[in-house]
């Protein structure tokens, strides 16, 4: 929104006239009804289930309707440690999942191996496969951190243009929607990494770190 | 029984007939350490009637097999200080007979080996480790499976053949269990390399 418009608009709230355009009202709705898949890995997943719990309670973002079919989800939190073995159904998974749709990398695992780096059935980090909205570090990361990364996904959804070039990756055409599923080969999985999501030059459209 | 060993007696000779039929190798491991948890190395070919023998015999009742488990010793080289005595030519073109220390190095060949830990519910005692070890690391990793002895081995034993490659002849089901079928590795012996494409990435800031 132009920056005239900003000004209009504040101008107006101080008058007692609200205004909004399309953009922020589609956001907005989306923001506060992103529905996480029903998805959990390894010991990250027990403290994304706590965040969902009365103590924690992230229904205050709207989002406590942990979906069980990918079909109907909005976001995947990878939680816990990706093996090479599981690695291929994260990312069918995450194929299935209707557009626009978000990835939460939870813990030092998924975004990198983490402890178990060097083992030997142990994907060093999902953001090989599929682009993450936002990464978590921590082992496990407490449920603060999960809300903190919950609300920062929703501080991008707000932001996301709808229009324009500046629009995000399910709004252009000829970005990709679903990515190789990687397979089994003799000595782990084919291919290593989908460089066209895991290359970390600047200005990648599908690497969202930028 | 370990060449050199003293002669059996006669019981020993016949509960090792009763065990496992005649000539049944059944050796007894030393465990050091203050555990001191020893245990019996069994041979290949009468292991399965020797395991028989502990799960059935009346005294000993070993109904409850709660462990296999694989163990890789690669091939290693001993070094061995020998002296002996040499002519040797020195600087001056002259020949003494001297006494000179040479290095002798022996190739000592690795093997894989199965180690079971046996319990009894009946007779409230164990554990009692047992083990077998394969002829070589290569083609020969075979060992005799004694998942039908004791049916909670079979998982385990698919865990020690996906993971060490030990070929358990006579097992049920010997596929790879926690690696995919198809994975031509076995990543916990000591020479396993992972693949290389998984070095770290440059982060631009």
């Amino acid at each position: 929104m132009a920056d005239e418009l900003k000004d209009l608009k504040i101008e107006l709230s101080k008058n007692g006239i609200f205004t909004t355009t399309i953009e922020e009202i589609y956001n907005w709705g989306r923001k506060n009804s992103v529905w996480p898949l029903t998805f959990g890995l390894a010991c990250c997943a027990i403290e994304m289930i706590a965040t969902t719990m009365a103590r924690y309670d992230l229904a205050r973002f709207g989002a406590e309707v942990f979906r069980p079919s990918p079909r109907q989800a909005d976001l995947i939190i990878v939680s816990g440690t990706v093996t090479k073995k599981m690695a291929p159904q994260v990312v069918r998974l995450y194929n299935q999942m209707p557009e626009p749709k978000y990835v939460i990398a939870m813990g030092a695992c998924a975004i990198s191996g983490g402890p178990f780096r060097d083992g030997y059935n142990v994907l060093r980090g999902i953001d090989r496969y599929i682009p993450v909205d936002v990464h978590i570090p921590g082992c496990p990361p407490r449920p603060e951190a999960l809300i903190h990364a919950f609300m920062t996904l929703q501080k991008k959804i707000e932001d996301q243009a709808l229009a324009g070039s500046a629009r995000p990756r399910h709004l252009k055409a000829d970005l990709p929607s679903e990515f190789p599923v990687p397979a089994f080969g003799p000595h782990g999985l084919e291919p290593a990494e989908n460089p066209e999501v895991f290359r970390n030059e600047p200005g990648n459209p599908l690497k969202v770190i930028q | 029984m370990a060449s050199g060993a003293p002669r059996p007696t006669t019981a020993e000779r016949k509960s090792r007939n009763e065990a496992g039929g005649p000539g049944a190798g059944v050796t007894l491991l030393e465990n050091g350490s203050p555990s001191a948890q020893h245990s019996l190395l069994l041979d290949r070919e009468h292991a399965r009637a020797v395991a028989e023998f502990l799960r059935d015999h009346a005294v000993l009742r070993l109904d409850f097999c709660s462990l296999v488990t694989g163990v890789d010793w690669p091939d290693r080289e001993t070094t061995e200080k020998v002296r002996v005595r040499k002519t040797v030519t020195g600087p001056d073109g002259a020949e003494t007979l001297q006494e000179v220390e040479e290095t002798h190095k022996t190739r000592v060949p690795g093997y894989l080996e199965a180690v079971y830990h046996l319990y009894s519910m009946t007779q409230k005692h164990g554990p009692v480790v047992i083990r077998m070890r394969t002829a070589n690391r290569g083609e020969d990793a075979r060992l005799p499976s004694l998942t039908p002895v004791w049916r909670s081995a079979e998982f385990q034993e698919r865990e020690a053949f996906d993971l060490y490659g030990i070929v358990f002849d006579g097992h049920p089901d010997l596929r790879r269990i926690l690696m995919w079928e198809g994975f031509t590795d076995y990543p916990m012996r000591k020479d396993y390399v992972p693949p290389a494409d998984d070095a770290l990435q440059e982060v631009h800031g």
